[in-house]
Formats: structure tokens, sequence, C-alpha cells
């Protein structure tokens, strides 16, 4: 309850931290936050461009298949990434004043969901194009997009924790989302690869899960309830293990940065 | 006055000569190289020990003591930033750190910006920071600069940033380690007498300085440490004679 009443009291603070992500981002760039949303068309119009006209995969609504995944999957990827980085790129503040530590990678992964949120509207010229229309179904988005959250909030909380004593962390993390990006169908159907041995792969993979989950919703599709309850699940115990470690050795940050 | 805002209890605080704090348990991965190779021991050493004392409400405590004798680490002691291995600090209200130059900025922000962020994490609202900025600017003399990045300033002009922001609340516990030192004489003259109106306002003051006049001028008590261990602690002209005395 303790730790409830001073997160209230700091949220304030919080709010500052975030904004700062986000105003630096794109602090000295021409269009600023514009490439929030500039950035996942020019991306889809090259994966489409690529895995669609090239080597001849997917339908009408491949682009859209590719958005959806592609954008969920580089929040994950840059806001763990970003928290990894927290401590180590906040360690000027940390010497000098006393705040929860917790809310520096916590910013780091809200800024990127809030402006993965405003990415999200490039969804809604791409469903025109590709003849999606809008449903009372889409709405459930919102669940695996909040599932999304727990997850990486779980595995930035790990990365944070473990990459100030042991900075190759963030590099080996580099390779291992390269893996996960692979292993999370976001530029392929998986259809091949589930009815191989090796759907387990995706089954267990929650960031899959998630991706598969949004894309139901946005186009229309059964949600898979099994799949998003599995990240759920795997999100909460990541979730709680990040809080523990980072709670336990919080204190001893001081020192090694 | 007479009421107690600041006590140590048997502050105690470990290093390893890496400069990093010795952790009795827990074997980390970086360990393993020297535990296989044998060599590189750990020589511990307490950078605090036995630290303990109490502070009224007005107290502005001078902390004397030549480099590395443990001062600034005292202060981030009480500040909250390193924890201690051996007893505890108990405070009444807030306590506004200055430590080391410049405060914790945000490089690429402008004064404008940081004003807010250093602000926030002071522990002030927004709503508060906001009613309080032009007041903030003024004092720092800063107006013409407030919206060029940090990354551009001096170090003055940095801590008088931070001091202006710093001070513009009456916290009951205010640290200032070394900030005053780096202002022009008019600045200085200027955050000393804020400092007495704060302390006529109840707040409790710890300065590191090695500018032995300075701490004269502010302080009403004085604290030596030597090698992490106090050594003198009183009134002001009495602790001051015997440092004047040690350094020689």
């Amino acid at each position: 309850m303790g730790h409830l009443k001073t997160f209230w009291k700091r949220r304030e603070l919080l709010w500052e931290l975030v904004k700062r992500g986000i105003k630096l981002k794109y602090r000295k760039s021409y269009l600023g936050i514009i490439w929030s949303l500039l950035e996942p068309i020019l991306s889809t119009i090259v994966l489409t461009v690529v895995f669609g006209t090239l080597l001849g995969r997917g339908g009408r609504d491949f682009p859209l298949y590719v958005l959806c995944g592609r954008l969920l999957y580089s929040f994950f990827a840059s806001s763990t990434k970003s928290a990894a980085r927290s401590i180590r790129m906040n360690a000027p503040m940390i010497k000098k004043v006393y705040i929860p530590k917790y809310l520096y990678p916590l910013s780091s992964i809200l800024f990127n969901y809030i402006i993965t949120g405003i990415s999200l509207l490039v969804l809604i010229p791409l469903c025109v194009y590709c003849r999606v229309y809008p449903k009372l179904h889409m709405f459930y988005v919102i669940l695996p997009f909040a599932v999304l959250f727990v997850l990486t909030y779980g595995c930035g909380m790990i990365l944070a924790t473990i990459s100030v004593f042991f900075r190759d962390m963030e590099y080996l993390w580099d390779v291992l989302l390269t893996l996960i990006m692979y292993s999370s169908a976001i530029m392929y159907y998986p259809e091949k690869l589930m009815k191989s041995g090796y759907y387990w792969i995706l089954k267990f993979n929650p960031l899959f899960c998630v991706i598969t989950n949004f894309r139901d919703a946005i186009m229309g599709q059964p949600m898979e309830w099994n799949y998003l309850l599995t990240a759920l699940e795997i999100g909460i115990v990541l979730s709680l293990i990040g809080t523990y470690m980072f709670y336990k050795k919080q204190d001893e940050f001081i020192l090694a940065i | 006055m007479g009421k107690e805002t600041l006590r140590l209890e048997g502050i105690g605080i470990k290093f390893n000569l890496a400069g990093k704090k010795a952790k009795p348990k827990s074997t980390q991965l970086k360990d393993i190289p020297s535990m296989i190779f044998g060599g590189n021991k750990r020589q511990e050493f307490w950078a605090l020990k036995d630290i303990s004392f109490s502070l009224e409400r007005g107290d502005r405590l001078g902390i004397l003591g030549l480099n590395g004798a443990g001062k600034s680490t005292l202060l981030k002691v009480i500040a909250g930033v390193f924890k201690p291995n051996e007893g505890k600090v108990i405070h009444k209200g807030t306590i506004v750190p200055l430590l080391e130059l410049g405060a914790g900025f945000e490089k690429q922000y402008t004064g404008t910006e940081n004003i807010f962020l250093y602000g926030s994490m002071l522990g002030y609202s927004r709503k508060y920071l906001q009613s309080k900025y032009d007041e903030i600017v003024e004092f720092s003399g800063l107006k013409k600069f407030i919206d060029v990045p940090i990354q551009n300033y001096s170090s003055g002009m940095r801590s008088k940033l931070g001091f202006s922001i710093a001070t513009i609340a009456e916290p009951e516990i205010l640290i200032l380690d070394e900030v005053l030192s780096v202002g022009d004489a008019k600045f200085r003259k200027k955050s000393e007498a804020k400092i007495h109106s704060m302390m006529e306002g109840g707040t409790t003051v710890l300065f590191v300085s090695h500018s032995l006049e300075q701490v004269k001028r502010i302080c009403n008590k004085a604290m030596i440490l030597e090698q992490g261990r106090i050594v003198g602690f009183g009134d002001i002209d009495k602790v001051s004679a015997i440092y004047a005395e040690m350094i020689g």
C-alpha cells in the first residue's frame, strides 16, 4: 500500500519523464512526431513489396496483416531496448536526486506505448485500402494491446536490472529480438509452420499470441482466447519476476553505474 | 526552536577499492574471473563509519574535511542516493539535495523544460512550478538563456539554475555540496542571503565547501570528517579553529 501511495504522489514526475521520452525522440527532426505515422507506412510498403509483390505472398489484405505485426513488434522491441538502457542513461540523475528508480524503465516503456498508440492511427486508412470495414468486433484490439503492455513491462524490468550489472545484455537482447521477430510470424502466414512439428514455437511465443489476436480483432476473425490467455499468463509471471528482481537489486544500481 | 529535524544513527558505508560498495553475499558474473584466477582480492574500507549526530530546525551544519574524507558520501546518504550498510537516517519533512554541480538536468532540454523536470523530481507539482516559474528565472538571472538547451550552459550557469529551482520552496532540509563555489561573486552573495532567509524560516542546511570563510559566514555548527569518521563536532567557531590548525 505504501508503494502505491508513493506511486500516486509521483504520478506527475512519471508524466514528466514520459514527456521527456517523446520530446527527445523527435527533437531536431523536421517532421517530428509525424514520423510515428510515416515510419510504419513506409516500412509496410517495403515489406509488402518484398514479401507480397516480389515473393508473391498474401492477398489483398496482406499489407494490413504485415502492419499489425510490425507495429506491435516494434513497440515491444524499442521499449524493451530503452528500458534496458534506462538506468545507465539516467545515471547522472540517479546520482543526484532520489526518486523511485522503477520510474525510469516504466516511463521509457510508457512513452513508447503512447507513440505506438499514435502509430495505430495508420491502420485506419490501411483498413480502407484493404477493404476491411469497421465493425464492433474491432474493439477487441484493446485486449491484446493491454496484454502486450504487461508482457513488455515484465521483460523491460528484467532487462533493466540485468543490464546494470551486465552491460552485454543489451547486445545479447538485440540478437534475441531478431529471433523473436522471426518466430512471431510478422512477415509470413503462420499456417504452414503451425501444421509442422514446430508449431510450439509460435504457440508459446507470447508476442505471436498477442499479434494474432490483434489481427483477428482488426480483420474480423474470431479471437483465439486461449492464445491470449497464454500470453497474459506469461506476461504476469515475467512482470512479477521483473518487479521482484528490480526491487531486490535497486539499491546496488548506484554502485554499478 | 530546539526541534530535531535530522538524526543519523551509526551510519556506516563500505566500499571496495575499485570504488564500488562491497557486497558480502551474492557473487556476480563479473566476479567469476577473479574467483578463477585467484588474484584481485577485494580490499574493503569504510568510507563512513559510526556517523551519529542530530540537527535541529534552522541549524546550518558545515562539513569540513580533506578530499576523500567522506563529505560527499555523507551527503549522498542523507539525500537517499546511497543506502548505508549500517545505521539509519531519520528525518522529518522534505529533503532537497543539490549534490555536485548542476543537479539532475537533462542536457538536451532547455532551461525552462529542466525547471519542470528537475522541479518535479524534487517533488514539486507542475502547478506550483508554474506559479513560481518567473521567480525561479528571475533569481537565476538566466532569462536570456532560458530557452537554450542546458548542454550549452557553463557549469556556473547550471548551478545557478539548480540552486534557483531547489530553493524555491522552503524545504525542511537543504543539502548543498560545493554548489556555491562555482557561481560568480554576485550570485554567491545573493544565494548566501537566500540561505540566511531560509534558515530564518526554519530550514536546516547541510553545507560542504572548501572555503572555510564561507562556511563560517553561513553555518552555526560544523563537523570535521577524517577518513570517514567524525573527529570534531560542535560550535562553528570552536570547530573551525581546530580545522584551521589541522590544515596548517
